[in-house]
């Protein structure tokens, strides 16, 4: 009798194993994608997945929906563990009815997400859907707005992670978006809130699903994603290694990894770093990555905003996030997007007590008719924001310029960062020397001898970290070789960081 | 002996002198250029004095300037390194009358040695064994072609005045008589300032052999023993060795008695080298005089045990040569690889720019009595900079003999770490496992013929694949025990490593000796043993009786392995993974668009090719300017300029159009 029910229960897993058929399953492959149970059997370690809800199925009585019902409802929900740390995680299966969201599909996923927060555990989405249940009407969107509505609840609690797999339509697309990060899978992704039929019917453009919401679209244009990948094991695996850097939650400790590099690793290579002529570029990864441990550095956004970088390392083996000026791409200026990009970027880290790392080399903000009827002015002040609210430790490193308003952005000492240091190639100052000699000395304009000396005076006068360093604006101007053992003392220094700001609600960023 | 002496030289050859120099007690000054303020050089010398901007015109090779640099700081002698002033006779001649000594032959030695027309009638007359061809100038194109054909083809066209490869062409016919006319005279205008030309019989399969010589001003001259450079690539030495695998001893003494009857016979003093061609069945031809201090230097101070440099300052000091003939005996075998700053899988195309990671090996006497030596002028964070000659550092070895020379050539230049720049370590990796470099049948068409197409890489053998397995497996094991909550304290695991195109299962045990390794296929175990740091690139490891050398990058779910010339992707995926990774399409690699577009809005400072232009991959195409910076653009793959609707000076906003390219 018991062995009955035991083959039983069997029975049944095997069915809901099975999702969608063999069919639905090999069509899945076809496309190069894996499916949803797979996709968990790459993200987690082997052996430690978890599921719930394995039996649950919709209650759905229209269009002949009672006659078709498959195990588990669309999407596979459970917890798991990323190299021994818990996760949970809610994996869409497209074989299902295209992995549409009906009623208690949306339960299913709010049931973890509740525990995620209860629990203070991540929790990361692999979406591959093809929307909302269309049978279920109203019952449908409902379950997207539980969904939405918990997101917004876990913000700040514990990081989210979407992984867009497939489709990703309509409303949809608002889960991810007020997730942590999203990483989408090349080719084989995509996310927009109307598809290409009705983005005709409306406008008249015709548009592919891949050119208005693939992966390359979302990662370079509009920043909705993070990162893209090949495929959906490299997708899962990079997954993997940014979570081996994050908390678990907004008040659990910071992950810390073992390692043999020492703090006092010296990069006697750093010092010849910045050329000698002041508009020529070199590349700002070397020095994240002669900082960082290990070499290793997990760039979010690398596609999108080139002129700024964010992402994360580790120092002495914790998380630290990284957002530096990028003098390869626009010069290292600040604009609309590279500000909005490292804004978002820097809230997540103090979200969830990430120290931050800013390394400067800023010309200032990019010029421009786009740029101000844009909005610069706000999306800028999104950055300033987010650096003047945080009570996340901060050190900043100036490499080289550091001009006007934007110095005072990058995490400078009036808005509160803890420890700057300055290479001592840093040009602190209210604007270049030759555009600062041009307004001072308007009226020998005519004379190019005269403006070039005024140039070279201001230079002289302005052209380093000293005098910033006089006003305390620098606590220390340091040798390029010891930023790694510089910048890894800070931190030690800034873990027992306390910051009451006044009492408030909540602030009101300049979104 | 001189107090302090100047190099009027720059890289690793000013370095390598200031090193005998300091040995001998004596105070050393550099010279530079602006381009050069923050180079080794510099760093190493006593003094240093600044001659001028970049270009070599305005700077190495201005002769006011170097002399000025040796009054202001009291320098007595100058040593002129190779290239720029050292086979200048006037700059010879300008030291003497300023009482300043020359390291090197006397100006008339230079003169009669530097016009190849000249030198090789000296040598004839010397009974030194030469190459036939004409003993005159060649007027113009037309002449070229004439003479060619009198000779018979092959013919080498040449400048007079060249060297290194500069100004050199082959022709098998009249137009290619012509068109290696015109193009060795531009070149040798542009680099030597000389534009006269001669032409000789070219000797096919040829090998390049050359004599050191040694003569003081008392009337000693010796020699000591060859150098074989056969390995050249467009008449550039890449891979220099000494002795030569091809000579007897009696071709050794007959070659080298030739040479030191011509070194006497142009009154030679201080080291010079005789370089031949030597033909299949061994007969030699001379070539040329080098009146200098050869780049390859190191081999013949390597099996002879002779400091050249030193010998040279005794020499230029007056000194009577305190060895003989008999003192000279060939002791073990060396190899030089010369690194160079290009690409080797973009056609060898120089590649400039800043050295993020520069390691050498070790120098000094390693395992089994090797010896590494690695004379350079570079370290990590330098530059390669545009005006100078592409080198990065002459890599040596020293072994008992040829083959212990090349193994441990292999794994020197494995340990060689060099990132941020193209270089061609893989390359010379490949040429040290090649079967016939190793059998030592080489000629100067080895490159050649053994590359016709470029250089690609090389495929693993099948051990290779399974040894390169097993250690992207250990290093895996050994990753994923270090986690931040370990999720397996288990000693032993099993993984697919996907390497090659192919799938290796196995598992991996660790234990207290090493790891142990089984292969899932054929039950077999290999002991791994594995000097590995999460972080530092290079890994050491043993795999059965065979030692590697491995530059390693974490890549996504696996390493990039690079290894004596191999560059693999290894992937260590679990089982399961590794069967849900096989469910992969491969992915085509993206087709680059057959445009360059403005990849920033900005103005157009420079268009460096033209429409028609071929291009290869790397190739910089144009200059944006934007925020007042300068970003080069080069081409994605190689082509053709089909059309270039912008010009110099347009703004430009983003991804508008700069170039179009067709094939």
């Amino acid at each position: 009798m018991i062995s009955e029910t035991l083959d039983q229960l069997e029975a049944k897993r095997a069915e809901a194993r099975l999702g969608g058929g063999q069919r639905r399953i090999d069509a899945q492959h076809a496309k190069g994608k894996l499916t949803a149970r797979e996709r968990i059997d790459v993200l987690f370690d082997e052996g430690s997945f978890e599921e719930y809800d394995t039996l649950k199925t919709h209650r759905c009585t229209d269009f002949g929906m009672e006659e078709q019902q498959y195990y588990g409802d669309g999407v596979i929900t459970g917890w798991g563990k990323i190299n021994g740390r818990p996760c949970y995680v809610f994996s869409q299966d497209f074989t299902v009815f295209g992995g549409s969201l009906s009623e208690t599909h949306a339960e299913k996923i709010c049931k973890v997400m509740d525990l995620a927060v209860q629990n203070r555990v991540p929790i990361i989405g692999l979406n591959d859907s093809g929307g909302a249940r269309i049978q279920e009407g109203v019952a449908s969107l409902g379950g997207y707005a539980e969904v939405f509505w918990r997101n917004a609840q876990a913000s700040g609690v514990i990081p989210q992670i979407s992984v867009i797999m497939g489709p990703c339509a309509g409303g949809a697309v608002y889960s991810p978006a007020m997730t942590d990060f999203i990483f989408m899978v090349k080719d084989t992704s995509y996310m927009f809130v109307t598809g290409p039929d009705v983005v005709k019917t409306v406008t008249n453009e015709i548009v592919t699903s891949e050119e208005l919401g693939g992966a390359s679209t979302h990662t370079k244009k509009s920043s909705v994603a993070d990162g893209a990948f090949d495929n959906d094991v490299e997708a899962l695996l990079e997954v993997r290694r940014l979570f081996d850097m994050l908390p678990q939650s907004f008040d659990s400790a910071l992950p810390v990894l073992p390692t043999t590099d020492s703090e006092d690793r010296i990069e006697e290579s750093l010092d010849t770093l910045i050329p000698a002529n002041p508009n020529q570029p070199y590349d700002m990864h070397e020095v994240i990555r002669k900082v960082a441990d290990e070499g290793n550095f997990f760039e979010i956004q690398k596609d999108h905003a080139g002129n700024i970088l964010c992402g994360f390392i580790r120092l002495n083996g914790s998380t630290v996030g990284v957002v530096a000026n990028q003098p390869m791409v626009l010069a290292g200026c600040l604009d609309i997007n590279s500000s909005k990009k490292a804004a978002r970027f820097v809230r997540f880290c103090d979200a969830f007590n990430i120290p931050v790392l800013t390394l400067v080399d800023v010309p200032g903000f990019l010029p421009g008719v786009g740029q101000e009827h844009s909005g610069i002015i706000k999306h800028g002040a999104k950055l300033l924001f987010a650096y003047a609210q945080a009570t996340v430790p901060l050190v900043t490193v100036i490499t080289r310029k550091a001009y006007g308003g934007a110095y005072d952005v990058m995490a400078s000492k009036h808005i509160r960062a803890d420890v700057n240091y300055a290479w001592p190639t840093s040009e602190i100052a209210v604007m270049g020397a030759k555009g600062a000699s041009e307004i001072l000395y308007r009226s020998e304009l005519g004379d190019p001898d005269k403006i070039a000396q005024r140039t070279k005076d201001y230079e002289d006068r302005f052209a380093n970290p000293f005098i910033a360093a006089q006003r305390g604006f620098i606590d220390e101007v340091i040798m390029p070789h010891s930023t790694r053992r510089r910048v890894s003392r800070a931190f030690e220094i800034l873990k027992g960081k306390k910051v009451n700001g006044p009492a408030k609600k909540h602030d009101n960023i300049p979104l | 002996m001189f107090s302090k002496i100047l190099v009027a030289n720059r890289g690793e050859i000013a370095c390598r002198v200031f090193k005998t120099a300091k040995a001998m007690g004596i105070k050393t000054v550099a010279v530079y250029s602006d381009a050069d303020k923050n180079a080794l050089h510099v760093q190493m010398a006593d003094e240093a004095i600044h001659i001028g901007a970049g270009p070599a015109a305005q700077s190495y090779l201005v002769i006011d300037k170097i002399i000025e640099a040796c009054k202001q700081t009291g320098a007595e002698a100058v040593h002129p390194g190779y290239g720029f002033l050292s086979e200048r006779a006037e700059f010879a001649e300008r030291l003497k009358a300023e009482n300043i000594a020359f390291i090197g032959p006397p100006p008339k030695a230079i003169e009669a040695m530097g016009d190849k027309i000249t030198s090789k009638k000296i040598a004839d007359e010397a009974g030194v064994s030469t190459v036939p061809g004409h003993m005159g100038l060649i007027d113009d194109a037309d002449h070229a072609a004439k003479i060619a054909a009198e000779i018979g083809y092959p013919v080498m066209i040449k400048a007079s005045a060249g060297g290194g490869g500069k100004g050199m062409r082959i022709a098998w016919n009249d137009s290619e008589a012509r068109e290696g006319y015109d193009r060795s005279k531009s070149e040798a205008a542009s680099s030597f300032g000389d534009d006269r030309i001669f032409i000789e019989k070219f000797v096919v399969q040829p090998r390049h052999i050359e004599i050191q010589v040694l003569a003081d001003s008392h009337g000693n001259c010796i020699y000591l023993g060859e150098r074989e450079c056969s390995i050249q690539r467009r008449n550039q030495k890449v891979i220099e060795e000494a002795p030569s695998p091809f000579l007897n001893e009696e071709t050794r003494k007959a070659m080298g008695e030739q040479s030191v009857a011509l070194a006497m016979a142009v009154g030679y003093t201080s080291a010079g080298t005789v370089e031949f061609i030597v033909d299949k069945d061994r007969n030699f031809y001379f070539l040329e005089m080098n009146t200098r201090l050869q780049v390859e230097h190191p081999v013949t101070e390597l099996i002879t045990g002779v400091d050249l440099v030193e010998q040279m300052i005794r020499v230029a000091n007056g000194e009577k040569l305190a060895l003989s003939q008999e003192d000279i005996k060939l002791n073990g075998w060396a190899i030089e690889s010369r690194l160079y700053a290009e690409d080797p899988y973009r056609n060898f195309l120089p590649s400039i720019g800043r050295l993020t990671r520069y390691r050498p090996p070790e120098e000094g006497q390693g395992e089994y009595g090797t010896i590494v030596r690695n004379d350079t002028g570079v370290f990590e964070g330098g530059e390669i900079s545009m005006f100078y000659d592409p080198m990065i550092a002459k890599l040596c070895t020293w072994g008992k003999n040829r083959e212990t020379a090349v193994t441990a050539m292999s794994h020197a230049l494995d340990a060689f770490e060099v990132e941020g720049i193209g270089h061609n370590l893989p390359f010379c990796a490949a040429v040290m496992k090649h079967e016939r470099f190793k059998s030592g049948n080489i000629t100067t068409a080895f490159i050649e013929e053994e590359y016709p197409d470029g250089f690609e890489g090389v495929a693993p053998t099948d051990a290779e694949v399974t040894a390169l397995a097993a250690i992207a497996a250990t290093m895996k094991l050994r990753d994923e025990r270090r986690n931040v909550a370990p999720s397996t304290t288990d000693n032993k695991k099993d993984y697919v490593v996907v390497i090659n195109g192919q799938s290796i299962p196995l598992s991996v045990q660790a234990d207290d000796a090493g790891y142990e390794l089984t292969l899932a296929d054929d039950g077999s175990s290999h002991n791994i043993g594995i000097d590995y740091t999460p972080g530092i690139p290079l890994v050491r490891a043993k795999a059965g009786e065979t030692d590697y050398i491995i530059k390693t990058t974490p890549i996504t779910g696996g390493y990039r392995l690079r290894v004596q010339g191999l560059d693999l992707n290894v992937k260590v995926y679990t089982p399961r993974i590794a069967e849900l990774a096989s469910l992969m399409l491969e992915k085509l690699p993206p087709d680059t668009s057959k445009l360059l577009l403005c990849p920033m809005p900005g103005l157009i400072v420079k268009l460096n090719v033209q429409e028609g232009d071929k291009i290869e991959e790397g190739q910089a195409l144009a200059i944006v300017e934007a925020m007042k910076m300068e970003n080069v653009l080069r081409a994605e793959k190689a082509g053709i300029v089909s059309k270039i609707p912008v010009a110099v000076g347009d703004s430009l906003a983003v991804d508008e159009v700069i170039m179009e390219f067709e094939g």
